[in-house]
């Protein structure tokens, strides 16, 4: 579904990503684990564009992503993206900021898209959150929204960029819920994160990152269980002791 | 001191303070319109428009209101009689202070809120109106607020080509009556109740739109 070949991406003179290749596959969930600063969101961010890779390719469903004929609007819509900040649009409400890309991006009715967005947020636990305001809400609250959001546009895979990392710990349960809920569904998913117990259990493949290059990849047992790189042991040794 | 030149020379300051509220809400109008330009300009990824609305801004700016309101009566090829000329010089004058307004309310919304955006499949310019824009409006208003009544005290220098402003009819009621003083004492403080009230009724909406940042 998604191929990148020798991605390199460099800000000014920082090489961030040197050469990675990978392929992702429909209904996989990759989740990609390494030390900050190793270049796992400037990856993640190079799979819609939201970076651009300075060399390389990026094929998504068959098209090359960075191709000048290729709009990247569009394929942005089968992309979903959840951030470490939520994002959520404070001027509106919950269920405007679930509808507005639907109504205003695919055409959707404004009827066809409430139903949508109820659907979702009882997906996510929320329906009684519809009408409030993302002020409103807590920190776990939102990300289930920015999930929604996502998820209106009914795209083909979602991208979460540490999608708990800035909330308080006691909601980070709520989000990984709903997120192995999602997984479950068979939605192809990319996600950087820190949750270890969350990529053990619901990951088909760990992709380790360190300096900006795929130092080792394969099953969550394998990886966790029986590193094979030095860097990989010595990570996963500060992280689980 | 003696006020009673008041009783014949009243309206001379009413039709100023008059003239000057319609000076300053015009200029503030033109020179919105024009500042939403240049901050698009200024903004946009062209570097030719760019450099344009750059260069425009920082002449603007960096030169005297006084000066370009000189060039625009006197200088120009065509003449233009005073009333026109003072707006058009203020409008033009405060179009460079509020395109900066604006470019600095637009750019203080938060980047993810674009990214957000754009990552849902919006277009640029959707992204722009539906998102950026309304957060940006928030940031602007006080702003614009004060821009207004920078102009209604900076709009007095129109005076000098002869336009019917505050400043200068209470000059022509010192001409008249002999009186260096006390006219200018009462154009002062007509100017500070103009400015004291625009001011109060500015933090009153300030808080009102603050409140309904809140969320209900």
């Amino acid at each position: 579904m998604i191929k990148v070949s020798n991605l390199n991406k460099k800000f000014g003179q920082l090489h961030v990503l040197k050469n990675i290749n990978v392929e992702i596959e429909k209904g996989e969930v990759v989740v990609i684990i390494g030390p900050s600063g190793s270049g796992k969101s400037t990856f993640l961010r190079c799979l819609n564009l939201l970076e651009y890779p300075t060399s390389g390719e990026v094929i998504f469903e068959g098209i090359p992503i960075t191709s000048k004929e290729n709009n990247i609007d569009k394929l942005r819509q089968k992309m979903g993206m959840v951030f470490q900040q939520f994002n959520l649009f404070p001027h509106m409400n919950v269920i405007d900021n679930i509808t507005l890309a639907p109504i205003k991006v695919k055409g959707m009715s404004k009827e066809e898209g409430e139903k949508t967005a109820l659907q979702l947020l009882k997906m996510v636990g929320l329906q009684d959150k519809a009408y409030s305001y993302p002020k409103q809400l807590s920190g776990g609250q939102k990300q289930r929204i920015a999930i929604a959001r996502a998820l209106a546009m009914s795209p083909d895979v979602m991208l979460f960029d540490e999608p708990t990392s800035a909330l308080d710990p006691e909601m980070v349960g709520e989000v990984l819920y709903v997120m192995r809920q999602l997984a479950s569904k068979g939605m192809t998913m990319v996600i950087v994160t820190h949750e270890m117990g969350f990529a053990k259990e619901v990951a088909d493949r760990v992709i380790f990152m360190d300096d900006g290059k795929i130092l080792e990849q394969g099953t969550p047992k394998n990886i966790f269980l029986n590193p094979q790189h030095v860097r990989t042991k010595d990570f996963l040794g500060k992280i689980l002791m | 001191m003696d006020f009673s030149f008041l009783s014949k020379y009243y309206m001379f300051f009413l039709i100023g303070v008059r003239n000057t509220i319609l000076l300053a809400a015009f200029s503030v109008f033109f020179g919105t319109i024009l500042g939403v330009f240049l901050a698009l300009m200024k903004i946009c990824k062209n570097k030719f428009l760019k450099s344009i609305a750059s260069a425009y801004i920082e002449f603007i700016r960096g030169t005297p209101l006084l000066v370009q309101l000189l060039i625009i009566y006197f200088g120009l090829p065509f003449n233009i009689p005073e009333i026109p000329a003072g707006v058009i010089a203020l409008s033009l004058n405060s179009g460079a202070y509020i395109a900066e307004i604006i470019r600095a309310g637009i750019e203080a919304v938060d980047y993810g809120q674009m990214e957000a955006a754009r990552s849902l499949g919006m277009p640029y310019s959707m992204a722009m109106k539906y998102i950026i824009i309304p957060q940006a409006f928030k940031n602007i208003l006080p702003a614009l607020g004060n821009e207004f009544i920078t102009i209604i005290k900076e709009s007095a220098i129109v005076s000098v080509i002869g336009v019917p402003e505050l400043m200068y009819n209470a000059d022509t009621v010192r001409g008249n009556t002999f009186r260096a003083f006390a006219p200018l004492i009462i154009a002062a403080m007509l100017y500070f109740v103009l400015t004291f009230t625009l001011s109060k009724v500015l933090r009153m909406a300030e808080r009102r739109l603050k409140a309904s940042d809140q969320g209900v």
